[in-house]
This record gives structure tokens, sequence and C-alpha cells, in this order.
């Protein structure tokens, strides 16, 4: 077998090389470091372009104005490395560039820990910058999908030209599987009608986000919403496991439907009809399939590492907050199995004495080297 | 000017000279929008329009016009993109050196000019100026310096003078309160990478022409591609200023140029080479070298329903490797078309003493790659052994140094203690103690063929080929002790 063990972050690089990433620009942050020491490795010895940047303000800039010649482009960051970038995505979306950003997930608020988490759903999906805009987000949950989601990022990115964010936690940064390398490397054309790339082809384009009037701006901001019902209609991706059937599903995303979905298997085996619908897509939503299965009547449990700002979504969508529940940790924990379980099997009234009292077991505290924590 | 002073056909050629508008400029503004498209958005006595024209003059003299991508920043010049008749890029306030950098980077032929004001550069994009300063960026960045915010009217800039009146510091600039002005030229040239550093002045027309050959030259720089110059540029703001014509001149030339001396700073046009960046290799060839990929072998996986998920969990010290050895494991299953996943604990317990890592091994798609119940514990010190042997399932195993002593359960749980340094240290190599216990591994679970570990050790330790041929006998003297043992 030619698999080889890959780290999650690795494979990020090497998703970005196959889909022809021509430049990375990144600053160094916990737990998504390792995505800028491959780059650094990799991308030179392709004679692509690679620069540590003095900070993520400058990263995301570097990212915009690579963006604005064409060439595909990335960076990677974690939460507060992403709070930095919000300037740049707002000015990505305004400008209609192609970008693609990686954000590997750590605990918050404010410095929070280097443990993994999803509490940048908001920030993410919502978009965090000011303005009427969005990110398409793309949401891996295993080694494979690090590296084909990022592919399909660049590919989404150049189609929409619109910032895309795969977003991912440490968990599956850090963690290593079985990588199928892409079938093909991808040398990606650049449309000359748009760019800004220094020659005579592109010499009367112009890349702004200034629009004066309030006429022009405000039908700029029409457009742009047209531009996301388009990927709303046509780029949705969602898994769905074993929900045809289901009197309960599970809505994750990420690292959390990894143990859903092992949840569902143990769930299965004590006759409990549970399934999964993992949104790959978080924009654009699966809100199709989430009606269809909350027109059917099934309670939900939303299975996230935040605060319930998956749930949100979910009830929104499905327009009840009845029958839906939450299982989730923060702060760096991650889910145990046992959590979910336990949700479940109390909404089916089944008694399960293995999995223990409802406290969740807290890890022993660990004493935080300093240098750690950036 | 009387018509005394000159010939007629003198006349014509001043008038041709002065009068011809640069290609690189536009001759009126469609971007403008609206009306007033012959006219700039500057104020009466601005030092903008004037600066626009010279650096338009350089680039058509210098024959670069496609080649120029012109930044707009935040700031006056953030319309600069009505007037530069070549590709233009708007961007967020105090980062253009950084777009720059983005775009220098993606188009080696590109020549890219950073236009930018005393707040925007010398403020809140401070650090990205000196950063790109100093990586040498292959760009000009033209840096007007008025001594005032313009654009929002009047604020106190990082080169307001000592003394001067702005919104902001309406008594004039107080250093107790607000510091000094900013030397950015000064600092720059403080810099190994920076081609090219020089501060003119627009206080007079021999300044201004004195003023064109700085950005002529810079603009030469760009144009053979020999790196980083920044031209600093004394301007008048009249406006936000309050000062008429002579009052602005004055204070350029009394005031200003006092505080910032004219002059060039540096000039190494001479000494350097043209920096040429190689071009991009997309082909797969390249990859596929990079990344070892073999394209002859299958991919994939061998799917087998009836191999439960198997978990098992290796702790210890760090240092003892135990995260390499967790990787052997998975190699080996992965080599074989098998689920697996491997994860590691990170972060502070990394360094901080105590290292573990998860490893599922599965004849189907994995779930939860981490392992909270496990069949197999390998337990590499005592802390290990006591964290987790509770975790380990009912009629699971646990394999440990024997070193740390006995340790016993009440559950339903095997427990094998391994003289795994003993082992090791007979093919006089410790630190192979890992694999020992490896190797019990392996003959305990037959999950994984022998060759497989093997080949994942030859894999593991491809960087140091001295130490796989001791690995691999420890592997199977391990496996060998189990046998006669059980």
């Amino acid at each position: 077998m030619s698999n080889q063990m890959v780290k999650g972050n690795t494979a990020v690089i090497i998703g970005a090389m196959y889909a022809g990433c021509d430049c990375f620009f990144g600053y160094p942050i916990t737990p998504a470091s390792e995505i800028l020491h491959e780059a650094s490795k990799y991308f030179p010895k392709a004679n692509r372009k690679f620069v540590q940047a003095e900070s993520e303000e400058a990263s995301i800039n570097m990212v915009y104005g690579g963006a604005g010649t064409g060439h595909r482009v990335m960076t990677a960051s974690s939460g507060p490395g992403i709070s930095l970038m919000q300037e740049g995505f707002t000015f990505l979306a305004g400008a209609e560039l192609p970008a693609v950003i990686v954000d590997i997930m750590r605990a918050g608020p404010g410095l929070g820990n280097i443990g993994p988490e999803q509490g940048d759903y908001n920030q993410i999906v919502k978009g965090g910058g000011h303005g009427n805009y969005k990110n398409i987000v793309l949401a891996p949950n295993g080694v494979q999908e690090m590296c084909d989601l990022t592919m399909k990022a660049f590919e989404l990115a150049d189609k929409y030209r619109n910032p895309v964010v795969v977003l991912a936690d440490g968990t599956l940064g850090q963690m290593a599987e079985p990588l199928q390398f892409p079938k093909e490397a991808i040398e990606p054309k650049i449309d000359n009608s748009w760019t800004v790339r220094g020659n005579k082809e592109t010499m009367e384009n112009l890349v702004t986000s200034i629009f004066l009037n309030f006429d022009q701006l405000e039908d700029f901001n029409y457009e742009i919403q047209e531009k996301y019902e388009e990927i709303a209609k046509n780029e949705v991706i969602v898994d769905e496991y074993m929900t045809e059937d289901a009197d309960i599903v599970l809505v994750s995303y990420g690292i959390s439907s990894r143990i859903s979905r092992s949840a569902v298997d143990k769930a299965r085996e004590k006759g409990v009809k549970v399934g999964l619908l993992r949104p790959i897509t978080l924009f654009p939503f699966p809100k199709k399939q989430l009606k269809a299965l909350g027109d059917k009547g099934v309670t939900f449990i939303s299975v996230e590492m935040s605060n319930g700002q998956l749930l949100e979504d979910l009830q929104h969508t499905i327009e009840r907050t009845k029958d839906t529940y939450i299982v989730n940790r923060m702060g760096g924990n991650l889910l145990e199995l046992r959590d979910v379980l336990r949700k479940i099997y109390e909404i089916a009234g089944i008694e399960d004495e293995t999995l223990g009292e409802k406290e969740t077991t807290k890890d022993e505290p660990v004493e935080l080297n300093p240098d750690l924590v950036n | 000017m009387s018509k005394k002073s000159f010939g007629t056909e003198k006349a014509k050629d001043l008038d041709l000279r002065i009068l011809k508008h640069p290609d690189s400029l536009y001759d009126h503004y469609p971007r403008k929008g609206e009306n007033y498209q012959k006219s700039t958005h500057y104020c009466a006595g601005c030092g903008h329009g004037i600066i626009h024209k010279l650096i338009g003059e350089a680039m058509d003299e210098l024959e670069i016009q496609d080649r120029c991508v012109m930044i707009s920043p935040v700031g006056c010049s953030v319309f600069a993109y009505y007037y530069f008749n070549c590709g233009n890029v708007q961007t967020a306030h105090g980062r253009a050196p950084a777009v720059a950098t983005g775009i220098s980077r993606a188009e080696d032929n590109a020549i890219v000019m950073s236009y930018q004001g005393d707040g925007d550069l010398a403020s809140i994009g401070l650090n990205e100026t000196l950063q790109a300063a100093n990586r040498g960026e292959k760009i000009v960045v033209f840096f007007v310096n008025n001594t005032v915010y313009g654009m929002t009217g009047g604020q106190m800039a990082p080169t307001t003078l000592v003394g001067e009146k702005t919104i902001t510091c309406q008594e004039g600039r107080d250093p107790t309160n607000a510091g000094y002005p900013i030397h950015m030229c000064e600092l720059i040239d403080t810099l190994k990478a920076p081609v090219y550093i020089e501060r003119v002045s627009l206080a007079t027309a021999k300044k201004i022409k004195q003023a064109k050959v700085a950005i002529k030259n810079a603009l030469t720089i760009q144009k053979e591609g020999k790196g980083y110059a920044f031209i600093e540029i004394l301007s008048p703001c009249p406006t936000n200023l309050k000062q008429n014509a002579f009052a602005a001149q004055e204070f350029i030339e009394q005031q200003m140029e006092k505080e910032f001396p004219v002059k060039n700073f540096r000039n190494r046009y001479g000494e350097v080479k043209p920096i040429v960046k190689p071009e991009s290799d997309f082909s797969i060839e390249t990859l596929d070298k990079l990344f070892n990929v073999d394209r002859n072998e299958d991919s994939g996986y061998v799917d087998n329903p009836d191999l439960e998920p198997f978990s098992i969990k290796i702790s210890g010290f760090g240092g003892q490797g135990v995260l390499s050895a967790g990787l052997t494991v998975a190699q080996a299953a992965c080599s074989e078309g098998k689920h697996v996943s491997w994860y590691p604990s990170y972060g502070p317990e990394q360094r901080g003493g105590n290292s573990n890592c998860s490893i599922v091994i599965s004849g189907e798609t994995i779930g939860t790659p981490v392992v909270d119940e496990m069949d197999v514990l390998i337990a590499l010190n005592k802390p290990s052994l006591e964290k987790f042997s509770k975790d380990v399932k009912e009629g699971g195993t646990v394999i440990y140094d024997s070193r740390i002593g006995e340790f016993t359960t009440d559950r339903d749980v095997n427990i094998i203690a391994v003289p795994c340094v003993e082992i090791a240290e007979e093919y006089g190599n410790a630190r192979t103690a890992n694999t020992a216990l490896l190797g019990v591994l392996m003959e305990l679970q037959n999950t994984l063929e022998q060759e497989s570990y093997e080949n994942a050790i030859k894999q593991m330790f491809a960087s140091k080929p001295k130490v796989i041929d001791v690995n691999i006998d420890v592997l199977r003297a391990g496996a060998e002790w189990l046998k006669n043992n059980s």
C-alpha cells in the first residue's frame, strides 16, 4: 500500500501543493505552526514562494496582494491569529479575491490555551470582520480531508473569487492517519480579466473594495449576496450516516463528528436508532438536509466543542428549539464518547451504568509553560 | 514670465516639455465617477499632484508603465488609482508593504510601488514598513511626509513637529505627552537590506527636480530588480496646516527640512545584483518525488468488517520514544491497508514530562481517534501506569516496564511486566526499550504482520540507518521473550 501516515497539519500543505498553491505567508502559532513549518520546508523545493510574515495582519495582507495577482495563495493560523486577520478577511471579500485560510482552532477566549476547541465557529462562519460578507467554510474531520478539502478550498476560492476557510482544530492538526495522495497536480491558469500582475494584459485592472457612491456600494452588496445564494445552492457538502431511520440525529462537524460517529455505532448496538448529520461545508450550511430531518420530527443533539454556536444554527434552520439538545466541552477538553452516549441514552430512556456519573472526567491540572502559549 | 526672457522657439520647447502629460497618468479620471473628471480630488496646493506627476514621468522615461503596480493606501492618496495608468491595488490602512510583498513574491517581474502617507506608513503600518524593508523586498516605497493626517481631518501624525499645532494637539505637539517626530529614513537606514534611501523636498522648483531624480533612481532599481528603495518626500498640506502657498513653502524649508534633513542616506545601486526568482514548479513528478509517492503501488484501504476497532495507548516520559513507538505501530497498520489513527498528547504535556499517544486500528472507517478506554496500555513509567491502567477495558492488557515494580489489579485485565531495558541492553542499546515492548505487543496481538512492523521501523529510522538493525533485533527479542514467558 502506498498510503503514508501523515499528520493533519502536514496534509494541509500536501493538498495545497498539489492544488498549485504558489505562495504561503504565515506566522507561528500553536497548534497551527506545523503548517508553517511544512510550507517552509516544501514550498522552496518546488520554487514556490514562502514568507514568514511579521504578524498575522501582515500574513493576511500578503495573501491579499498575492491573491490580487491571481496566483493561488494561502495562510494558516489559530484563533488569536485568526482574530487579527479579520481585517484581511473582509478586504478579501470586499475586493472579491480568492484566498485560502486554514484555522486550526484552539481554546479561547483571549489567549486561552492550545487545546482543541471549536469556538471560532461564529467568527469564521458568520464573518468576523465588518460588512455584509461571508466566507466559504469547509470542515474536515480527518487527515484525508485535511488534504482533500484544502484542494477543494482553492477550487472554490477561484470559482467564486471569495475567501475560503478550512476550519479544523488542534486534534485534527496533530493526529496522523493514512493519506491517499492526490491523483493529480494542478497548474492553475490565471485569469487576466481582473488580476493585477504587472503586465500589459492586466494594466487596466483595479483591485479595490472602495465604493464612495452609496448606491454603488449597495448594488455591490446585493451582488455579493446573490453570489452567496449561488454558493448556497451549488456547494453544500454533507455526510449523513445512518440518518434514514433515525429518531435521534447528532449534528456535528470536525473532530466532534468523529466522536459522534463512534457514538452512533455504540448506540445502535443497543438498538437506539441514532444517526449523524455532518456538515462538511459550514457555509453553505446543509439547510435542506437538516430541514428534511427536522420535518420528520427527529430529536437533534448538537455535538460541538463550543458554547452552542452550532446549536443556534441548527435551531434556526429547523425552526424549532423543542427536542434539540447539546453535548459540548470547551476550554481545550476533548469530547469523550461517554459524554455523547450519556445524552443519547438519557433521551432514549436507557440506563447504562458503565458510563458512570454525569461528571465529566477532568484532566489533572497541568502547569502551563508560558513559552508554549503562543 | 515675460516673453522677453525666452525666444519664441525656446518658449515652445519649454511649453511642450512642461505640458506633456505623462502616459503613465490618465488624461482624465473616469474612476472618479460623476463630475470633474479632469481635475484631481486633491486640495489646492497639495503635494500629491506633483509627486504623482514625477512618478508618472519617471515611469514613462524608464518605459516601465506596463510592469508597474501602484498600491493605494488609506489616506488622501487612497484614490491614487484614479490617476495612475497601470495596474492598481487598493489596500487596508498601513498594510501596503505587506500587500506589496505578496504581489512582488507572486509576480517577480512586477514593479511594485507602495505609496503612503505619514499616518499610514509611520504609525499604523510602521511594523509592516520596517519588516518589508528589512526583508529587502523588491518594492519601492514613496513616503509622503506632510506632518499631518490629511484624509481624516488634520490629526497629529508621527512626524508632526514639536510645537506644531494639529486638531489633536491644539497647543502644539508636546513631547512630554506625544513624544518626538519619527525619522523614517534614519530608522530604515539602520537596516542592512535596503538598496536606496533618500529624503527629498517639494519646497522649491529646484528641489522638485532633485526629487524627480531620486524617484527615477528608485524606479531604476525596481526596473532592474535590485531590491528595496525608500523615498521620503517632504510635502505641503496647506489645507490641514491652515497655510497659504507661501507659508506652506516656508514651513517645509524653514521647519520640516531642519527636523528632517534632505539628503541621500544610501545608494547601493552599483553594488547589488538583480534578484531573479526561479519559476514555480507545478509538476506532479516534482511533488511525488518530494513526498516519496509511489504511483506503482495501490493506495486506499483493504476493508475488513471482521476487524473490530482495536485501541492502544502508549505512555511514558518525553524522550522514552513514546510517540515514535506509536507511529511505528500505526505505520505498520497503514502499510497493510488497515484503517488507523494516531493521536498524540500535545502542548504542555509534551515538554512538561509525560507524553502519550493513542492508536486505533480497524478494518473499517474509524470514528473517534481519541482513546478513552483501551484494549492495550503500554506504560513506560509509573505515572502512566497509575493514570491509565484503570481505563484498560475488561479483558484488555497492560504491558509495562518491569522496573516500575509490581502492579496488580482485581479487574479482569491481563498484566505483563516486561524487562524491556534488559532486553534492549542485551543488544547494546537501552534506548530501544520501547521497541522491546512493541515486540511484546506484536506477539500478543497478531493483527499485524511481523514484516509490517519491521518495514515500519525501517521507515521510522530512515534518517538514522545505523539504528535500524538493532531495533529490529530488539523487536524480535521482545516477541521471543513473550513466547518464553507466557
